[in-house]
């Protein structure tokens, strides 16, 4: 299992070679990539993401161990940026390897559901003409949680 | 005890941390005291249903006791991801 929280870019086929080499007899992997989009088509400029040092890595390695005892996994990776992005850039990767593609999905999801309601990442959106606006949480993500 | 404010809070009130030598028995107790200081706190703090708080880097409730914590940190909902 590994988490990074990291201001520089990573590169997403090295990241999933890397983790898909390093786990033995796992039929499934699973990646996800989250790409920072103008959710409005207003002109987005960057995105700038502030976090909690500390308390984001022990969040994000308490959600990773949940969805470690909660599947059969065989590991999981989590990186996720913070700083200032521009359009376009990847924010932030999951990826889990399991026997069986069912336990690798699940968790990834899991894993993505918790790392947006309850790993102390803000986002906030800096538009055209020096516009900034704080995103807000979405009702919708924190029911997300419900299902687990 | 270290007070930490993210985000719009730490925004609303001008500061990111600060230093506060309180008595509150609670989170509660503690909001109330810092909304009493200034307009920029109470502007802050008006809406507790739009903020969260990790109490030692763990999330936690506004009715939780303060006793032995050092940090406490006031901050919107989560938007990760």
């Amino acid at each position: 299992m590994r988490i990074s929280v990291q201001e520089a870019p990573f590169k997403l086929g090295a990241e999933s070679d890397a983790f898909a080499a390093g786990v033995e007899n796992a039929g499934a992997v699973v990646t996800f990539t989250g790409v920072v989009r103008d959710a409005d088509q207003g002109g987005l400029q960057a995105m700038e993401i502030e976090h909690y040092p500390g308390m984001t890595e022990k969040a994000l390695t308490a959600i990773a161990e949940e969805a470690m005892s909660r599947w059969s996994l065989a590991d999981a990776l989590v990186i996720h940026r913070h700083g200032r992005l521009a359009p376009g850039e990847r924010i932030m990767m999951v990826a889990t390897a399991a026997r069986h593609r069912k336990d690798a999905f699940e968790a990834a999801e899991y894993l993505m559901d918790y790392l947006k309601s309850r790993a102390p990442f803000w986002k906030k959106e800096i538009l055209a003409g020096g516009r900034a606006d704080w995103v807000a949480a979405k009702d919708v993500d924190e029911d997300a949680l419900k299902r687990w | 005890m270290d007070i930490l404010y993210f985000a719009w809070v730490r925004e609303r009130i001008g500061l990111p941390r600060e230093r506060v030598e309180t008595t509150a028995a609670t989170v509660a107790d503690l909001v109330e005291e810092l909304r009493g200081r200034e307009d920029r706190y109470a502007a802050a703090f008006a809406d507790l249903s739009a903020l969260r708080v990790a109490l030692d880097q763990e999330l936690s409730e506004f009715d939780a006791p303060l006793d032995g914590v050092r940090e406490v940190a006031f901050f919107p909902p989560m938007t990760g991801g």
